[in-house]
C-alpha cells in the first residue's frame, strides 16, 4: 500500500495547522452566538443565531472525528428542532421582550457572577490538565501521549462504528429510545389537542392600547368568537 | 503552529453550557429560556464527543447519540407544554405564570 498525503509527515504539520484555524474560528462564532442567543431581545433573531451555533457545534464534532454526529447533528438539530423552534415563535407571535427579568431583586449580577465562577470551576476541574502541548491529539492518527486519537475505532468507518456498538452494547437503550420518541409524540398530539373544557378558551392577544381600552363586552365577544372558531375547526 | 490540545474543546465546552445557563436564569421569554437548554445539550455533547476521542473508543460518541434522541423528544413535548401555556395566560413570560403565588 502506498503512503498516502495524509501519513506523510509533512501532512501531519499541515493538519495541526488546519486543526488549529479551524478551531479556532468555529470556536470564537460558537462563543459569539451562543452569547447572542442570551443578549439579543428578538425571539426570532435568538433563534436564527442558534442555527449558525449548531452549525459551528457540527464543524468541530467533524474536526474531533465524529464525522456521523456532524452530519445528525445539522439534520436534526439545524434542520427539524429549529424549524420546529421557528414554527412555535411565528406561530404564537411573540414580539421583542421589553426587558430582562428581574424578579429577585440583583437576579442578573447574581447569574453572571455565578457562570463566571462556574466556568472558572469547570476550566480548572475539566480542562486543566490537558492544556498542554502533550494532549494534542497527532493527525496523523498515531497515538499521542495523552490523546488516544480515533484512527482504531473509525478504521473502517465513523458509521459503521457507531452501528456496530449501537446493536451490540447498546442495544437496549437503542431500542428504549424508540419507545421513547413514540410516547414523546403521543405525548405532543395529547398537549396540543385542544380541551372541551370551558375555562380553557384562546385569549385573544391584548398587547395593543386599543384592546385595553375596548370594553369587556368586545374581549367577551372575541373569546367567543375564537372559541366558535375553534368548534368549526375541529 | 502546532494543534488543538484536548482541553481547549473541552473550555470551550464549559463556556457554552454556561453562557446557556445564564441565559436561562436571565431571560423572561419561555421559549428563550428553552433555546439556551439546547445551548447546555449541545455543550455537554460536544465534552462527550471531547471525551470518546481522547480515550479512543466510540461509547462517547454513542452516548452523545441519545443525548440528541432524547432531546428531540424533549422539544416535542417542551413545545408543545409552551403553547399550552400561551393558550392559558396568553403569554409566554415566565414571570406571568405566578398563579400559584398570587
Amino acid at each position: 500500500m502506498d503512503v498516502l498525503l495524509a501519513q506523510t509527515p509533512q501532512a501531519e504539520v499541515v493538519g495541526s495547522t488546519v486543526e488549529f484555524w479551524v478551531f479556532s474560528v468555529t470556536a470564537v462564532l460558537a462563543l459569539g452566538t451562543g452569547l447572542s442567543v442570551v443578549v439579543l431581545r428578538n425571539a426570532v433573531h435568538a433563534a436564527l443565531m442558534l442555527v449558525i451555533n449548531f452549525f459551528a457545534i457540527a464543524v468541530l464534532y467533524a474536526l474531533l472525528e465524529a464525522q456521523f454526529l456532524a452530519v445528525v447533528q445539522i439534520i436534526v438539530y439545524a434542520g427539524a428542532i429549529m424549524v420546529l423552534f421557528l414554527f412555535v415563535l411565528m406561530l404564537l407571535g411573540v414580539g421583542s421582550e421589553t426587558r430582562f427579568s428581574d424578579r429577585v431583586p440583583g437576579q442578573r449580577t447574581a447569574a453572571v457572577l455565578l457562570g463566571i465562577a462556574l466556568v472558572v470551576v469547570l476550566v480548572g476541574a475539566g480542562a486543566g490538565q490537558f492544556l498542554g502541548a502533550d494532549a494534542v491529539c497527532p493527525a496523523d492518527g498515531s497515538t499521542g501521549p495523552v490523546c488516544a486519537g480515533l484512527a482504531g475505532p473509525n478504521d473502517d468507518g465513523n458509521v459503521a462504528g457507531i452501528g456496530r456498538l449501537l446493536f451490540t452494547t447498546y442495544m437496549w437503550p437503542f431500542e428504549a429510545t424508540s419507545a421513547l420518541l413514540v410516547i414523546a409524540a403521543l405525548g405532543a398530539i395529547v398537549l396540543g389537542k385542544r380541551q372541551a373544557d370551558e375555562d380553557v378558551t384562546d385569549l385573544p392577544v391584548v398587547d395593543g392600547p386599543a384592546d385595553a381600552e375596548a370594553g369587556p363586552e368586545l374581549r367577551g365577544e372575541l373569546v367567543t368568537a375564537s372559541g366558535d372558531a375553534t368548534e368549526e375547526q375541529s | 503552529m502546532s494543534g488543538v490540545p484536548i482541553g481547549w474543546y473541552i473550555a470551550l465546552s464549559a463556556m457554552l453550557f454556561t453562557t446557556g445557563l445564564v441565559g436561562v436564569l436571565v431571560r423572561r421569554s419561555v421559549i428563550v429560556m428553552f433555546m439556551c437548554i439546547e445551548l447546555m445539550l449541545n455543550s455537554v455533547n460536544l465534552a462527550l464527543i471531547t471525551f470518546s476521542r481522547l480515550h479512543g473508543n466510540l461509547d462517547g460518541q454513542v452516548l452523545s447519540f441519545f443525548v440528541i434522541v432524547v432531546a428531540a423528544a424533549e422539544v416535542t413535548v417542551g413545545l408543545a407544554l409552551i403553547v399550552n401555556m400561551f393558550r392559558l395566560l396568553g403569554s409566554t413570560d415566565a414571570d406571568d405564570a405566578d398563579r400559584l403565588r398570587s
